[in-house]
């Protein structure tokens, strides 16, 4: 075909998504990182001495581990250039009238407080490092739904998060866990009670605004026996020709018979360098879902877990990548089977073009503990021009006989006879390109929320506008 | 006269090698003409040439539709002038569920747009006609489908565009009599309701019966080398292509 007309995506992320607003913050850290740094983002929140000691040592294990250099290329992150907390306000509110209005304005333009009204159980919104705003339907509250904060939770939960806190990941499980473990702030903290099922999504909105900002949020999340939730979380920011730092941490614990769903759309600008360590422990007959969607930053690099640790456990991963000019998303999913009859599903889809990059990388591991497990995976890479690249990862630990594990990988362009069969229709090139993204990757956006859904096939821009309402 | 489709000395090949060899055919609106040749002749060729295929490369000669010379248009503004090909091999595309791409072509083709309920209302009789199970309108476009169900798709999307000039390469290979009646009574539709014109590429005198050409011709070795009445195709049923019979003269186009 004569040329690639295929509308990127990320061309309006600078209006829609991309625009900042002036810093008024209510305090800021200085620059860089220190053990004075660490220990001034403990007195502010006015924390317990176990934590600040807790972080300490998180601080002592980061600056002992090597950088990464097994995935992407984390070179040009100049850690000493970056701002680990700006508070932007006093407290938390209750009500989107009583947020600074700046921060309202961001949250207005980003569509959170009309999305809250039309489909949510409950918000959570953080901006810089501090969650800003919060609600919970009063109905879930009364049935024992805590969804706050995680700063929140630690001052008015104490037991029950000192008893979960840092036991799915502990701090020295990598750099940026050890990071985040020593300078983490916001985040959110769901505990859903046994035998509760919460219909609507709880969503979390993560907004950097600061120039140079790095947002370290921590997230625990405890499904108790039986029950059901369902949290999504977006995150955008401004576009800044310096680099930001996003490290989160996020542990999650499937009690008995739960099921718990984490989608996350990810649309950072691509100057955000975004290393995330997500896992969940999974219990008996538990089942765990990861729907994972990278769209923004400059480097991603995250691999979202699930540690099967009883008996017929089942955990699953949807993950989609796309990565245009300047970007690399390093993505995929760990499967640790350690108990019997467990099974896991990773499901991945990568859309590489414009000189961007995806690689999938990817574990699964069956113990000898775990006899009869059963593990899929399914990667599929969509390159959609010659400048634009994928690769595969793949790691298999097999220790059991008995396990029963597929593997199937494919990478394809898009073949110049689809295109023309449906040009042939009157389709134009980039619809008929457009139309064949947005069907590759069906399979998980399906599994999104509706409303995301169509913000993303909206992303995939399949110009159809006119043509199709 | 304007006519629906006009080919003139149309030569096209891949790359150097040339298949159709200088091809005329004249085509008016509500006519048939059934092209009927060995494999490899160059028919689907012709098909593929005419349609904008990045395969095939036009090496000379001209095509019009209604007077417009298609050959330096996209595949696309082709579509726009009312040609329509049904593919012998039609792609799958994933993903794509038949509903929603029939709607967008609908709509893309007609001034007039329809509602979601109208346009609904609208399929439903089309798929009544094709008898083809409701469900497919939820399946993925092609993806899975048997040869049969691939060529009612084909047809299905013709009764969404309802084209001037219709193509069919080989519509009626791999259906049995049942679907091949179908078929043509789709395509009799749009002859007499819209005065489509046909271009009935097959192997088989059999779909004749249900589709009435005006002219028959024959193609060997990318050219046309005979053309007549129905009596052509019966008489290649009985003999076939290596009779000796097909030396005589091509018989003109009668004005």
């Amino acid at each position: 075909m004569k040329n690639n007309q295929l509308k990127d995506i990320r061309e309006t992320y600078a209006t829609k998504f991309g625009f900042n607003m002036p810093e008024a913050p209510f305090s800021k850290a200085q620059m860089g990182l220190s053990e004075d740094v660490v220990r001034e983002i403990s007195k502010n929140k006015g924390e317990p001495e176990w934590m600040l000691e807790y972080r300490l040592k998180a601080y002592e294990a980061f600056k002992q581990k090597p950088m990464p250099s097994w995935g992407a290329d984390l070179s040009h992150i100049d850690l000493q250039n970056i701002y680990y907390y700006i508070k932007p306000t006093g407290a938390e509110k209750r009500t989107w009238e009583d947020v600074p209005e700046n921060i309202k304005t961001t949250f207005d333009r980003l569509g959170v407080p009309q999305a809250e009204r039309e489909y949510l159980s409950g918000v959570k919104a953080q901006y810089d490092s501090e969650v800003v705003y919060s609600s919970l339907m009063d109905e879930l509250e009364e049935e024992g739904v805590i969804f706050l904060s995680t700063d929140e939770a630690l001052r008015k939960h104490p037991e029950i998060f000192k008893e979960y806190f840092g036991k799915v990941i502990p701090y020295a499980d990598n750099k940026f866990s050890a990071l985040n473990s020593a300078v983490w702030s916001g985040g959110s903290f769901v505990y859903i009670p046994k035998g509760v099922s919460v219909k609507r999504p709880l969503q979390a909105y993560f907004r950097i605004n600061a120039q140079n900002m790095g947002q370290f949020e921590r997230t625990l999340i405890i499904a108790e026996e039986g029950s059901f939730a369902h949290y999504v979380e977006g995150c955008t920011a401004p576009v800044y020709s310096s680099d930001s730092l996003h490290a989160a941490v996020v542990e999650v614990i499937v009690k008995p018979g739960a099921r718990f769903r984490y989608t996350t759309i990810q649309n950072w600008s691509d100057n955000v360098y975004n290393l995330v360590t997500k896992r969940a422990r999974v219990e008996k007959d538990a089942v765990m879902e990861w729907v994972d969607g990278n769209l923004g930053s400059k480097v991603t690099m995250k691999y979202p877990s699930c540690y099967l640790i009883g008996e017929g456990a089942r955990g699953e991963v949807l993950s989609i990548a796309y990565a245009s000019k300047g970007q690399h998303q390093d993505a995929g999913a760990k499967m640790i089977h350690a108990a019997p009859n467990t099974s896991s599903s990773i499901v991945s889809k990568s859309v590489s073009l414009r000189g961007g990059r995806t690689s999938y990388r990817g574990l699964v591991d069956v113990a000898l503990s775990a006899p009869n497990a059963r593990a899929r995976v399914e990667c599929d890479a969509l390159i959609l021009d010659s400048i634009s690249a994928t690769d595969t990862f793949p790691t298999m630990r097999i220790n059991e006989s008995s396990a029963n594990v597929e593997h199937e990988a494919t990478v394809s362009k898009i073949g110049e006879e689809k295109l023309f069969y449906l040009m042939s229709r009157g389709l134009t090139e980039s619809e008929a390109m457009g139309l064949i993204v947005s069907g590759f990757i069906e399979p998980i956006v399906r599994e999104l929320p509706m409303e995301y859904a169509v913000e993303l096939n909206r992303l995939i821009e399949l110009e159809m506008e006119g043509s199709v309402g | 006269m304007v006519y629906s489709l006009e080919i003139k000395n149309l030569r096209s090949g891949i790359e150097q090698k040339e298949i159709l060899k200088g091809v005329d055919l004249t085509i008016k609106p509500k006519e048939v003409h059934a092209l009927m040749g060995r494999n490899g002749s160059g028919k689907s060729t012709l098909a593929q040439t005419l349609m904008g295929s990045p395969t095939y490369k036009v090496l000379e000669g001209s095509a019009k539709i209604f007077g417009k010379d298609i050959l330096e248009l996209e595949t696309t503004e082709r579509a726009k002038t009312g040609l329509f090909l049904s593919f012998q091999y039609p792609s799958e595309i994933p993903g794509v569920k038949v509903y929603s791409f029939l709607r967008m072509i609908y709509n893309k083709s007609h001034e007039a747009k329809l509602s979601p309920r109208m346009f609904r209302e609208f399929l439903e009789k089309k798929i009544e006609v094709l008898e083809m199970d409701p469900s497919f309108s939820d399946r993925f476009l092609n993806e899975g489908f048997s040869g049969g169900e691939k060529k009612r798709m084909e047809m299905l999307q013709m009764l969404m565009l309802e084209p001037k000039v219709i193509i069919l390469d080989e519509v009626d290979s791999g259906l049995d009599i049942d679907a091949i009646k179908v078929v043509s009574r789709a395509v009799n539709y749009l002859i007499e309701e819209h005065n489509s014109s046909v271009l009935l590429i097959t192997h088989y005198s059999r779909i004749l019966n249900y589709i009435k050409p005006d002219f028959v011709h024959i193609m060997l070795d990318g050219k046309i080398v005979k053309t007549g009445g129905e009596e052509v195709a019966s008489h290649l049923e009985e003999y076939g292509y290596s009779d000796s019979e097909l030396d005589v003269p091509v018989l003109k186009n009668e004005e």
